[in-house]
C-alpha cells in the first residue's frame, strides 16, 4: 500500500462532516471514482487503516449489478446474431456453408431456426441452402441489452435476464464496497507501522518513536513441534500413580506366555471350565507345553481339584497334568497374582502385601467395536490377616474415589476363583444408569491354602480393563481408533492431559 | 454367563405379585442376577431378521435375566421363582424326596461294557404323574438346553434324554454299537436312518452339527434301547421319535449319559428338583437303578442333603458384620440353605440341598449370608494393612524413558503384541524359523499367528494407517516382545524393547542416530568403546545394505539402527524413506 492513498482517503474523509456513529460517510466506490483511483487500491488502503485501530469505520457492503459481457456489448451495438443471420439472407437464400462463414453465424443460425425465422433446404441444388421463413423480425435481444446499458436492468423480466445470462451476454456482478466514516481516533496523518521489534530497535531505542502493527489475537498460534504420549498409556500412568499413592507394589507381569497351571489350575479353575476352551483362549503350538511346573505344589492343586480338602468338596473330576502343562497367552494378570501369592507363601514368615499390575491379557474372542483380542487388565490385590468383605469395599471406595467415581454399588456375582465375588457398579451421570466398572472378590481358600499361606490370611482382589475407562475419558467409540496400528495419530496429537478425578 | 428368558406376566403370576421394571431390576441386583434386557419375541425377530419378518410374532413381554454360571438351580422359571420366593420369605424351601418303587417295579438302566470307550456313565430317574402345560413343557425343554450349553459343556460332559415312559418297556440298555448297526427314526423325522446316515443328515443342521464331533470318530456310538429294542436315544446327538414327550405325557423317563459322573448327577438332580413340582406328589421323584458293567448298582437320583457346621463368628468376620447366630441362620435360610443354631449358639448347622451343588466350601456359605444381608448394607472399612509401595524397576525405567522420548519430539504408538508370521518374518526379509517366535495353535485369523518378536512391524503398520498425516512422522514404542527361551519355566520370555521410526522424504539416519545418542545420554552411557556404547557397521535383512549398524552397549549387542530396506518399506505399503532404531532396554534396569 502506498501511504499516499491512505492519506488521500483520510483527507477526503475529513471533508465529511459527522464523526463516528451513524449518518454521514461515503461509499468506497464513489471515493475511488472521485480520487481517480482503482477501487481495489482504495480497499487496500481501507484495510491498512482498519489495522491501525479506530481511525476509520468501514462497514462492508455488497451489491449485485447487471453488466454486459464483451459479446453483449457487441450485440447491443450491432444486433443479435440471429437477426444478423436473418438479415444477411437475400430472397434467393444463401448456401449454408457460405452463411456459416459470417461472424457469430453458428449461434445465430441455430437461434433463427429455433425461432422459425429461417428454413433449411437440404435438397437444394449445390448443397443445403438457407432461406428466410418470415417477412420481418424484431431484435428483442438487442433491445433488452440496451435497456441494461441504460441502467434499466431491473425492468427486464427475470426470465429474460436469466436467458441472457445463460447466453453469456449478460453478467451478474457482485460488487463489494465499504461505507466509510471517520473513526473515534480519526486523524489525517498515518505513519508506517513496524511489524516486529528488532534487536536494532532495542539497541538504538528507536522503538520508542515507532508505531507497531497490532497483532491478530483471534488467530491460533503455531503448534509446537513436539512428541506426544499415547492416551491409553497416559491413563495407565495415572492408574499406576493411584496404586502407588495407595501403597501398592507393582507385580512383574512381563510374561505374556503362561502355563494353564498358573493361569487356571492354581486359581482353582476346573479343567472343563469354558474359559479353557479353544474358543476363548489362545493356546500355543510352540512352545506347546511348559517344561517346568512346581511339583509339590502341583500335587496339592491336583488334590483340591479332584478330591477337595482344606474344607472343600473339590470339583470331583479327573485332574490331568497334561491340561496344566498346556501353554497359552495369559487370559488375565491374575496368573501373575497367583505366582506372587505362591512366592509370598514360601517366605519364611508371612508379611502383609498390597500388589498391583496393569498389563496386557489375551482372549481368543470375536472382535467388535469394544473388544479386541488383547487388552490391558488393571488388578489390585491385598493379602493380610482378617480382611473382610467390608475391607474390600472400603479399598474399592478409596480406589474409585481417586478416579473421580464416588457413587458405588456392589452386586453379587460369580467368579471361579473368588468367593464372595462382587461386581462394582457406578452411577453414570451421562447415561443416567448404573454401569459396571469392575469385578472383585475374596480369593477362595482352595486357592490360598495349597500354596501354603497361613489359614487366617485373606486375600482380596479386584480388576478392571484399562481400555474402557480410557474410551469413556476420551470419548472414543471404536477401540481400534485407540489401540493398535489403526490408531488415529491426529487423535494422539490432540489428546489432552489425563486427570481422572477432574 | 447364561441368560434365561422368561415371560414377564408368567413370572409375576408365579411370584404372586407384579413389579415395575425398575423394582424387578432392583430385586435381581440384590440377589446377584441381572435383568439384562426387556424384549418380546417380536422384537427379537425384527432385530435379527428385519421388521417385515416379525409380523404375527408374539409381543408378550420377555425378561432376559443373566444368571451366575454356577447357579444351575436358577436356569428356568421354576427355579428362579423358587429362589426369589424363598429369598423374600414368601415360601419355605420345598423338601425334595426320592421315592423307592416297590421291588421289581422300578426302572432299570443297564450299562454294557462297550460304553467304556465312548461315554461310560449314566444316571436315570422317573417323574411320575406329571402335568404339562404348554409353558411347563417349553420350560422343561429350555432347561435341558441351558444345562447342555453350560454345565454339560455343550453335551461333551453330559447329555440329557427325556422320554415318554409309557411308550417303552424297561429294563433299558445303555450300550455302544458300530454306526452302521444303529438304525432308528430320530426325533422330528419321518423315516429311519442308520447312525452313519444321521451324521450326514445333521452335518448341515445349525444346532446338531456342533455335537457330531463328540462321537463321530469313535468306532462305536452310544445308544439306549428298551427291552423290545426300541431306541430311546443316541447320546449325545439325538433322541428317538418313538419316545418323544408331549403335553399329554404323564410319566417321564430321564437319562443323563456322560463322561463326568459328578456332573451327570448334578444335572439329573437339577432337572428332577425343578420339574417334580408338577408331579401328582409335588417334589417327589421316583428312583431308578443304574447297573454298571461290573455289576454295581446305583440308585438315582442322588438328591443328597449335606450338612455343614460353620461358626457364626467366622461368617461375621469374613463379611465384616456382627449379626447374632440366629439372624445369620435366618439369612442363610433365605438363600435356600436351611440353617439353625446349635451348640449354645456356637455353631450354625446348614443343610445344603441337592439344588445347590455350587456350595462346596464354607466360603460359599459366607457369600450367601452376605448376599442375604445385602452387600450394600455392609459397612465399608479401610484395612489397616501397612505397606510401602515399590515400582517394578523395568516399568519405572519405561515410564521415565517414555516421557523423554516424547520430549525428544517422538509420538508414542501402542501396537498389538500379536501379529501374522508375515509381519515379523517375510516382510522384514527374514525366515520365520530364525525369529524364535512363539506360535499360537488356534488363531482365528492370520493377525494372531505369533507373538511379535520385534516392535518394528507394528510401528510401520501404524505409519501405513496414517499416511495422510503431515510429514515427518516420528514414532516410538516401549513395550514387550516375546521369544522362545528353554531356560524359563514356560519355555518363553518377554524382552522390553524400545523402537523408534523416522519417516520422511529423506531417510534421516542422523535423526534416528541422534535419538540413540539422546537415549544413551539419558541412561548415562557415554559414547566410548570401553564402558559406554558404540555403533558399528553390520548387515540386517530389514535394512538397506551399508546403512545398518549394530548397537553395542555395556559390552553386549542391544539392537540395531539404520535406514530400512526399500523392500521392507514397500511390503508395509509405504512410499517414503524411513530410518529405524530398535533396542532391548533390559540391560539398563
Amino acid at each position: 500500500m502506498s501511504p499516499g492513498v491512505a492519506e488521500l482517503l483520510l483527507q477526503r474523509l475529513e471533508q465529511e462532516a459527522p464523526g463516528p456513529g451513524p449518518g454521514g460517510g461515503l461509499c468506497s466506490l464513489e471515493a475511488a471514482a472521485e480520487l481517480g483511483l482503482d477501487h481495489q487500491t482504495l480497499v487496500g488502503a481501507v484495510k491498512s487503516l482498519q489495522a491501525l485501530g479506530e481511525v476509520i469505520e468501514a462497514e462492508p457492503r455488497a451489491a449485485t449489478r447487471w453488466e454486459l459481457s464483451a459479446e453483449g456489448e457487441a450485440v447491443a451495438r450491432d444486433g443479435s446474431h440471429e437477426v444478423r443471420v436473418f438479415e444477411s439472407l437475400p430472397a434467393e437464400g444463401l448456401p449454408q456453408s457460405e452463411l456459416m462463414e459470417l461472424p457469430g453465424a453458428k449461434v445465430g443460425f441455430s437461434k433463427a431456426m429455433a425461432n422459425k425465422w429461417v428454413r433449411l433446404d437440404k435438397e437444394a441444388p449445390g448443397g443445403p441452402r438457407v432461406f428466410r421463413a418470415v417477412a420481418a423480425v424484431q431484435d428483442t435481444v438487442q433491445e433488452s441489452l440496451r435497456r441494461v446499458q441504460r441502467g434499466e436492468a431491473a425492468s427486464l423480466p427475470e426470465r429474460d435476464r436469466a436467458d441472457l445470462k445463460k447466453r453469456k451476454l449478460l453478467l451478474e456482478v457482485t460488487l463489494k464496497s465499504y461505507w466509510l466514516r471517520k473513526g473515534s481516533a480519526f486523524r489525517t496523518a498515518v505513519a508506517r507501522q513496524e511489524t516486529e521489534l528488532t534487536p536494532e530497535m532495542i539497541a538504538t531505542g528507536s522503538w520508542r518513536q515507532r508505531p507497531f502493527k497490532p497483532y491478530n489475537f483471534a488467530a491460533l498460534g503455531l503448534p509446537p513441534a513436539c512428541g506426544h504420549l499415547h492416551p491409553l498409556l497416559k491413563v495407565r500412568s495415572q492408574f499406576r500413580q493411584i496404586f502407588l499413592e495407595m501403597g501398592f507394589t507393582e507385580m512383574p507381569t512381563n510374561n505374556f506366555v503362561e502355563s494353564s497351571f498358573w493361569n487356571f489350575d492354581a486359581l482353582f479353575q476346573p479343567q472343563q471350565h469354558p474359559a479353557r476352551d479353544q474358543h476363548d483362549t489362545f493356546f500355543l503350538q510352540d512352545p506347546a507345553e511348559a517344561p517346568k511346573l512346581p511339583t509339590g505344589y502341583m500335587a496339592k492343586v491336583r488334590k483340591v481339584h479332584s478330591q477337595g480338602g482344606y474344607g472343600s468338596q473339590g470339583y470331583k473330576y479327573k485332574w490331568k497334568v497334561e491340561e496344566a502343562r498346556k501353554n497359552l497367552l495369559r487370559t488375565h494378570t491374575t496368573a501373575v497374582s497367583a505366582r506372587m501369592l505362591y512366592r509370598l507363601a514360601r517366605q519364611e514368615k508371612f508379611t502383609p502385601v498390597k500388589y498391583f499390575s496393569i498389563d496386557r491379557v489375551f482372549r481368543n474372542e470375536s472382535l467388535d467395536a469394544t473388544h479386541l483380542a488383547e487388552f490391558h487388565q488393571i488388578e489390585g490385590v491385598v493379602a493380610d490377616h482378617g480382611l473382610t468383605l467390608g475391607h474390600l469395599m472400603g479399598v474399592l471406595k478409596q480406589f474409585f474415589t481417586k478416579l473421580g467415581i464416588t457413587q458405588l454399588r456392589f452386586k453379587p456375582a460369580y467368579n471361579p476363583y473368588t468367593e464372595p465375588s462382587m461386581e462394582v457398579f457406578s452411577f453414570h451421570s451421562g447415561l443416567k444408569k448404573w454401569v459396571e466398572v469392575g469385578n472383585s472378590g475374596v480369593f477362595r481358600p482352595e486357592l490360598l491354602l495349597p500354596m501354603g499361606l497361613p489359614e487366617g490370611v485373606t486375600v482380596i482382589a479386584w480388576g478392571l480393563s484399562l481400555e474402557r475407562p480410557t474410551m469413556i475419558k476420551y470419548g472414543i467409540n471404536n477401540i481400534r481408533e485407540l489401540v493398535g496400528h489403526r490408531v488415529n495419530l491426529q487423535m494422539v496429537y490432540d489428546s489432552p492431559l489425563c486427570r481422572l478425578d477432574a | 454367563m447364561p441368560t434365561v428368558s422368561v415371560k414377564r406376566d408368567l413370572l409375576f403370576e408365579a411370584l404372586g405379585r407384579a413389579y415395575t421394571d425398575e423394582e424387578f431390576d432392583e430385586l435381581c441386583f440384590e440377589f446377584g442376577l441381572e435383568l439384562d434386557e426387556i424384549t418380546s419375541e417380536k422384537d427379537i425377530i425384527s432385530k435379527e431378521r428385519g421388521d417385515g419378518k416379525a409380523e404375527g410374532a408374539s409381543d408378550t413381554v420377555l425378561y432376559k435375566i443373566d444368571v451366575p454360571a454356577n447357579r444351575y438351580d436358577l436356569l428356568c422359571l421354576e427355579g428362579l421363582v423358587r429362589g426369589l420366593q424363598v429369598f423374600k420369605e414368601r415360601i419355605n424351601l420345598p423338601r425334595y424326596k426320592k421315592i423307592m418303587p416297590a421291588k421289581g417295579e422300578g426302572q432299570r438302566l443297564i450299562i454294557t461294557e462297550e460304553t467304556a470307550q465312548v461315554r461310560p456313565h449314566a444316571v436315570a430317574a422317573v417323574l411320575r404323574n406329571i402335568t404339562f402345560t404348554k409353558e411347563r413343557y417349553d420350560s422343561f425343554i429350555d432347561l435341558q438346553e441351558k444345562l447342555h450349553q453350560n454345565i454339560c459343556r455343550k453335551r461333551a460332559l453330559v447329555a440329557i434324554g427325556t422320554h415318554d415312559l409309557d411308550t417303552v418297556t424297561g429294563p433299558f440298555t445303555f450300550t455302544a454299537k458300530a454306526p452302521s448297526e444303529i438304525k432308528f427314526k430320530p426325533l422330528n423325522q419321518s423315516q429311519e436312518y442308520t447312525a452313519s446316515q444321521l451324521m450326514d443328515l445333521y452335518r448341515t443342521d445349525s444346532h446338531l452339527r456342533h455335537y457330531l464331533h463328540l462321537i463321530e470318530n469313535k468306532p462305536l456310538y452310544p445308544i439306549i434301547y428298551d427291552s423290545n429294542g426300541v431306541v430311546l436315544s443316541m447320546p449325545p446327538i439325538i433322541n428317538g421319535e418313538h419316545t418323544k414327550i408331549s403335553l399329554n405325557t404323564r410319566n417321564v423317563f430321564i437319562e443323563c449319559t456322560g463322561t463326568d459322573i459328578t456332573k451327570a448327577k448334578i444335572v439329573l438332580d437339577i432337572l428332577v428338583t425343578m420339574f417334580s413340582e408338577y408331579c401328582e406328589k409335588p417334589f417327589s421323584v421316583e428312583a431308578a437303578e443304574v447297573i454298571y458293567p461290573n455289576g454295581k448298582t446305583h440308585i438315582c437320583p442322588e438328591l443328597a442333603y449335606r450338612r455343614e457346621k460353620v461358626k457364626p463368628e467366622f461368617i461375621n468376620k469374613k463379611i465384616g458384620i456382627s449379626e447374632t447366630p440366629s439372624n445369620l441362620a435366618k439369612l442363610l435360610t433365605r438363600m435356600c440353605l436351611k440353617s439353625h443354631v446349635t451348640g449354645n449358639g456356637n455353631n450354625i448347622e446348614i443343610e445344603i440341598p441337592p439344588t445347590r451343588a455350587d456350595i462346596i466350601h464354607a466360603c460359599d456359605i459366607v457369600e450367601d449370608a452376605a448376599i442375604a444381608y445385602g452387600y450394600n448394607n455392609i459397612q465399608m472399612t479401610i484395612p489397616k494393612t501397612y505397606t510401602i509401595a515399590n515400582q517394578l524397576p523395568l516399568n519405572k525405567l519405561t515410564e521415565l524413558l517414555r516421557l523423554d522420548l516424547a520430549a525428544a519430539g517422538f509420538t508414542e504408538a501402542l501396537t498389538f503384541a500379536l501379529c501374522s508370521q508375515e509381519d515379523i518374518a517375510d516382510k522384514l526379509g527374514m525366515d520365520i524359523s530364525a525369529t524364535k517366535a512363539v506360535h499360537i495353535a488356534n488363531p482365528k485369523t492370520a493377525e494372531f499367528q505369533v507373538a511379535r518378536t520385534s516392535l518394528l512391524p507394528g510401528l510401520l503398520k501404524t505409519i501405513a494407517a496414517n499416511r495422510k498425516m503431515p510429514l515427518p512422522l516420528k514414532l516410538f514404542e516401549i513395550s514387550d516382545i516375546v521369544v522362545k527361551d528353554a531356560n524359563t519355566d514356560v519355555g518363553a520370555r518377554n524382552y522390553r524393547h524400545l523402537c523408534a521410526l523416522y519417516y520422511n522424504k529423506s531417510p534421516g539416519f542422523e535423526i534416528i542416530h541422534g535419538l540413540l545418542d539422546r537415549v544413551m545420554q539419558l541412561l548415562e552411557v557415554p559414547p566410548n568403546q570401553e564402558n559406554g556404547y558404540m555403533i558399528k557397521a553390520t548387515e540386517g535383512s530389514a535394512f538397506f545394505p551399508g546403512r545398518c549398524a549394530e548397537i553395542i552397549a555395556k559390552g553386549q549387542s542391544i539392537g540395531k539402527l539404520g535406514v530400512l530396506h526399500p523392500d521392507v518399506i514397500t511390503k508395509f505399503e509405504l512410499t517414503m524413506p524411513c530410518s529405524a532404531l530398535e533396542i532391548n532396554i533390559e540391560p539398563f534396569v
